[in-house]
């Protein structure tokens, strides 16, 4: 019923998510789905692109929540592209920038993956 | 703003599984709609109707399919009431603490983001207990604020 779409990709040692449609309870398993199947491939640098989410509820943020330290334990981290405003605003309410790093562009997030994967 | 002097009455039955958060959010999304909020607004009233009943789902029903949400909304002069019951579990939403994502973080806790962000979202948030084993959540917006 709901509209949601999820699929992967990779750009050099990035992993990109691309999210679609509406994530909420009965979609956020989808996503977590995709952070497992990083997790099993050792997978631990990953870009959100929100560009085409139209609707994010907690179900939703909790899925970031619950995947983003063994990211980091690992060297990597979950960074987030393409926001619209609404979506970034339901973010924003929750305290998310003190916490995860945020940009226009997925490009952005992916030129900081490789400039900490220099140092 | 659009203020009138109208009023209405909806209400909204649906079984208490998450495929029907999509319906949930249409039904909300017209009701809002007809009482003449933002588009901005509305999102937010679709989101905390979401929220609700994505509660009363995991924590009332505990994924049971088989419970009911009711969902009546109410309009009138400027106040958008939307009462929200179920014949789940009873939840007592003074039990759960307002989120600190610092903490969250450390803890790696998920969760307990929902009630918090629906009274960001609402102008009041009102839980009672019922006879008849029946809890019901109030949220309220007003056009004016």
């Amino acid at each position: 019923m709901a509209d949601f779409n999820v699929s992967l990709r990779g750009v050099g040692p990035v992993s990109v998510i691309d999210v679609k449609g509406y994530l909420d309870a009965h979609t956020a398993p989808e996503l977590e789905n995709v952070f497992n199947k990083l997790l099993d491939e050792k997978q631990y640098r990953v870009v959100v692109n929100f560009n085409d989410l139209k609707y994010i509820s907690s179900a939703g943020l909790g899925v970031f929540m619950a995947y983003v330290e063994t990211m980091r334990e690992n060297k990597g981290d979950i960074k987030f592209s393409n926001m619209t405003e609404s979506v970034y605003n339901i973010f924003d309410l929750l305290g998310f920038p003190i916490l995860y790093e945020f940009y226009k562009e997925e490009n952005e997030a992916l030129l900081k993956f490789n400039e900490q994967g220099k140092s | 703003m659009n203020r009138s002097n109208k009023k209405f009455e909806k209400e909204f039955v649906v079984k208490s599984t998450t495929d029907n958060l999509a319906l949930i959010r249409e039904f909300t999304k017209k009701a809002a709609g007809d009482s003449g909020f933002s588009d901005e607004t509305i999102g937010k009233i679709i989101l905390a109707v979401d929220e609700a009943c994505t509660n009363i789902i995991k924590h009332a029903y505990n994924f049971s399919p088989e419970g009911e949400i009711t969902i009546s909304t109410k309009f009138d002069t400027d106040k958008l009431t939307i009462s929200i019951t179920d014949e789940g579990k009873h939840f007592n939403p003074n039990s759960v603490p307002e989120p600190n994502i610092i903490e969250y973080y450390k803890q790696k806790k998920v969760g307990g983001l929902g009630i918090y962000l629906m009274k960001k979202l609402m102008d009041e948030v009102n839980y009672h207990t019922l006879s008849g084993n029946k809890n019901r959540v109030i949220l309220v917006k007003y056009l004016s604020r």
